[in-house]
């Protein structure tokens, strides 16, 4: 398909300015721009079709079964959509005056609520744009009450091996030293090993609940005591927070500081790759730590209060990815205090279900009952007929679905980590599992077949290695 | 109450029965009798859609909405087309991710690699990526793109955006890294106070510009960007997009990192996000440059394809070694950049440019001769200006009456105003016209 750059031809273009109606003031020569500025020039028809064939080239949620694990691609109610698209809404300016925005603050000061009751934090924050800006705020928070109380010797954090690897880049960039801690044989925290990596030194913990393997740690309520007594304080990467909605709490297992994604658990679209949203809560100790601007309510009416001596600062401008915000509120408002539990609960049955179609052929990384996801190894796979992880997501692609997480844990050899979300039907399921089923007798009568796959997408298999040799990052217009 | 679950209650425990469970209760036998929530959320009972709706329109009409608006600081009322909105409301691209599996996300590579290629247009740089959390997030990820061996320390106009300086502030904080503030009396950043203050400073590793900068003024870019150069330091540029159709882009000016906010590309006002963080940065910083990059290859048959790549400065190859934690960005946010360069097109951008800059100037001369409100700006600006006021709140609330947002209110004292190409002539002589009364009273 041709770039719309080889798709411009000079002269054309879509009609939107009127004339301008005051003298037209000139720019200093000196000021002005000399390199040629050569964006594309399309009849709106043509436009309009281009973007159409790229998104046919596409796949999202709307379009098939996406068991992408650890990213929850949930169905985005079209409601929250609409709601966001309200002008009362979209067109107010993050600086009008807050008597003016009532509404808006309102937004942010329900939301937080719903969550607070939702994680068992005391506030939240909805500043930072994206689970990983997630995390480093509430690492940033850590920093600060160590150094709060004069204990600067707290350099270091702990992140399982099964951790996301935002967890030890977020740690990293808020300044800390890594203590990367290997996970049990049953998948969960080496209790151990993590008593033996606290000390004097440690400023805190990372912890994934449930974890990358869909295991809920069952020594949750003892490895933050052990950090704890270690005078580190807990994290916790909520990232996988829809498997325990309305189940259990982190602040109920003793975690003081904690992000969630508002585009994984609550539903808004993940965008193609963003924006996101997080919201970082934590216990009242470290409230006064969190990012500026705080809504709070003052004489009846919301503010926006600037006054916190002890805030990090501001992670990002204004108040976050406020319209994000708005639809993860339209949906929790939609579900409330009964369907809320009810997402957890079909969420953990879907996987569950899809586990146990799927164990017929494939093997479970944990041949326990999982959350959320659960991890296929193909080690076998790849040992006996030389088919790896990778050939199976790639023939996934040809049955119309979307390949789960492949190679993560990197824990587990041939891991596919599959997230099947709670809004996908039994049919939907079963047909998957017919297709992965399918694709397993495949690899040992036909496994060439496996190698070529994909056959019926728009490329084959893209030369990773040219790309990253040679970069070619842009349009050459010569 | 609403529900987006398909199951029934027989499915349910058809479902339960294969997977091997007795109960609903027993999928959650993993988590410890001690943590769970064995009680009711203490939250509302859930809404049908009709409900929802009506709560939440409810809540929107709390908030004024302003026909009129004359401020701009960092969020900027532009002029979106249709086409704009309805391209990018597809479906597709609303709940895709990001494009891990090339063969089925060729549309949203090549639309990111064809974004890429606007924003080094745009900016005049070689390599752009696909898109950071907002210009704050950017500029703060651009100070920690120079930090190198002993580099660490942060030089920052104090005529950058407040939550910019804040931004940066806060990531050097994690990073335990300086940041120097230099002062910018009369809303233009003093050279001479920059030169002083970095010259010989070994750690310096980078300055920071905002252009035009928070008071609307367009800086000395290439004086201020030689006294970072020749103390060693990388040179940053903050860029308002729509002016760089028209003023001297970061490339001429010489900098090595040009960033910025991208909300005025596309995006509504929206309460202050989602919008869209660019960067981009000369050749020799390419593989320094945090965030996915999208790069074109080919596949087995000699196909032209597009693959995320340069993966290993990302954070799920390199873990703490990686450059940024960053992993979800503004892709959709970027799309509606793209969209909106491709509708205006050059010529359409420059005529916004240009109209932001003449009805700036013409509604400067206008509020300006106004007594007691005298432009301030010493310097040439683009579409911001800042004028005196005798009385912030009164005249505030005066053109609140009248429909009118009117200048941002600064700490020193005096209003921020800005125009975009929205801004009739006809709006502005009303507002002249208010304050010409506010001056008699």
């Amino acid at each position: 398909m041709k770039l719309i750059f080889e798709k411009s031809r000079a002269g054309r273009g879509c009609s939107i300015l009127p004339a301008c109606d005051v003298p037209e003031a000139a720019l200093p020569e000196a000021l002005a721009r000399k390199l040629p500025l050569r964006l594309p020039q399309l009849s709106e028809n043509d436009l309009s079709r281009h973007y159409s064939a790229l998104a046919r080239r596409s796949f999202g949620v709307n379009d098939g079964f996406y068991p992408l694990g650890s990213c929850t691609m949930k169905y985005s109610p079209k409601i929250d959509e609409e709601i966001a698209a309200l002008p009362g809404f979209t067109e107010i300016h993050p600086l009008q005056p807050a008597h003016t925005a009532q509404g808006c603050l309102k937004v942010l000061h329900f939301a937080e609520k719903f969550l607070c009751e939702l994680t068992g934090m005391n506030e939240i924050s909805f500043q930072p744009a994206a689970g990983a800006h997630g995390e480093y705020t509430g690492l940033l928070l850590i920093k600060a009450w160590h150094r709060s109380r004069g204990d600067e010797k707290r350099v270091k954090i702990i992140v399982p091996d099964s951790a996301h690897g935002t967890n030890p880049a977020s740690a990293a960039m808020a300044g800390f030293t890594i203590v990367n801690i290997p996970s049990g044989p049953d998948g969960c925290v080496d209790l151990k090993a993590l008593q033996n990596a606290v000390g004097d030194d440690t400023a805190g913990l990372m912890l994934t609940n449930p974890n990358t393997l869909g295991l809920f740690d069952k020594n949750i309520l003892e490895i933050t005591r052990i950090v704890h007594e270690a005078g580190g304080l807990c994290f916790y990467d909520g990232a996988n927070l829809n498997a325990v909605i309305g189940k259990a709490r982190p602040g109920d297992m003793g975690f003081d500081v904690m992000h969630l994604n508002l585009h994984k658990t609550f539903s808004t679209p993940h965008g193609g790759g963003g924006p996101g949203g997080a919201a970082v809560g934590c216990k009242a100790a470290l409230a006064p730590f969190l990012p500026v601007p705080r809504v709070s309510e003052r004489d009846g009416a919301f503010v926006l209060d600037y006054d916190r001596p002890q805030s990090i600062g501001s992670v990002k401008s204004f108040y976050g990815n406020f319209l994000i915000v708005v639809r993860a509120l339209t949906y929790l408002l939609t579900l409330g205090r009964e369907g809320l539990p009810q997402v957890a609960e079909n969420a953990v049955l879907n996987a569950n279900y899809l586990m146990a179609l799927l164990k017929k052929r494939y093997r479970a990384a944990y041949d326990i009952p999982c959350m959320h996801e659960f991890v296929l190894s193909l080690q076998d796979l790849k040992q006996s007929c030389g088919v790896t992880a990778m050939d199976v997501a790639k023939a996934m692609q040809d049955r119309g679905m979307h390949p789960p997480t492949m190679y993560f844990p990197q824990i587990v050899h041939e891991a596919l980590m599959i997230e099947p979300t709670e809004t996908e039907s039994k049919e939907t399921l079963d047909q998957a599992a017919e297709s992965l089923l399918d694709l397993y007798d495949l690899a040992h009568t036909e496994p060439a077949a496996l190698h070529r796959a994909p056959e019926h997408t728009v490329i084959g298999r893209p030369d990773e290695v040219q790309a990253a040799r040679h970069p070619v990052v842009k349009y050459r217009y010569d | 109450m609403g529900s987006y679950i398909p199951s029934t209650p027989e499915e349910q425990k058809e479902m339960l029965s294969t997977a091997g469970f007795d109960s609903i209760d027993g999928l959650f036998s993993q988590i410890p009798e001690s943590v769970r929530l064995n009680r009711p959320l203490d939250l509302p009972h859930g809404l049908s859609e009709m409900e929802v709706r009506r709560k939440m329109s409810g809540i929107a009409a709390e908030n004024k909405v302003f026909p009129i608006i004359f401020r701009g600081a960092g969020a900027y009322r532009h002029y979106i087309p249709a086409a704009v909105t309805r391209i990018t409301s597809n479906e597709t691209f609303l709940t895709a991710y990001t494009p891990y599996q090339a063969e089925i996300s060729q549309g949203i590579l090549q639309s990111i690699f064809e974004y890429q290629t606007m924003i080094c247009e745009l900016t005049g740089m070689d390599v752009s990526n696909a898109s950071v959390y907002d210009g704050a997030n950017a500029a703060a990820e651009a100070a920690a793109m120079c930090r190198n061996r002993g580099r660490t320390a942060v030089y920052v106009s104090a005529a950058a955006h407040p939550d910019t300086i804040r931004t940066i502030r806060t990531y050097a904080f994690g990073a335990g890294a300086e940041v120097h503030l230099i002062p910018a009396p009369d809303g233009v950043t003093d050279a001479g106070a920059l030169r002083e203050q970095i010259a010989g400073d070994k750690t310096a590793a980078c300055f920071y510009l905002q252009q035009p900068n928070y008071f609307g003024t367009i800086e000395d870019a290439q004086a201020l960007g030689e006294i970072a150069h020749t103390a060693g330091a990388k040179f940053v540029m903050g860029c308002n997009p729509i002016s760089l159709a028209i003023l001297k882009t970061p490339a001429e000016y010489g900098a090595d990192i040009a960033v910025g906010e991208g909300q005025p590309l596309g995006m509504p006002l929206g309460f202050g996000g989602p919008y869209l963080g660019f960067m981009a940065c000369k050749k020799d910083l390419m593989r320094r440059l945090p965030g996915r990059i999208v790069g074109q290859t080919s596949d087995a048959a000699g196909n032209r394809a597009f693959v995320l790549t340069l993966q290993a400065r990302e954070q799920h190859i390199r873990r703490e070694k990686a450059l940024s934690n960053i992993c979800s960005n503004e892709a959709l946010c970027a799309l509606i950049a793209s969209v909106y360069l491709s509708v205006m097109g050059p010529e359409g951008l420059k005529a916004a440019a240009r109209q932001c800059y003449s009805k700036a100037h013409y509604a400067a001369q206008r509020i300006g001769s106004v007594k007691g409100f005298e432009l301030k700006n010493q310097a040439e600006f683009f579409h911001e200006f800042v004028t005196a006021c005798p009385n912030t709140k009164r005249t505030l609330a005066k053109l609140e009456r009248h429909g009118i947002l009117g200048g941002l209110p600064l700490p020193e004292g005096g209003l921020l105003w800005c125009t975009t190409e929205q801004n009739t002539k006809e709006e502005i002589d009303r507002l002249a016209g208010l304050l010409e009364e506010e001056e008699q009273k």
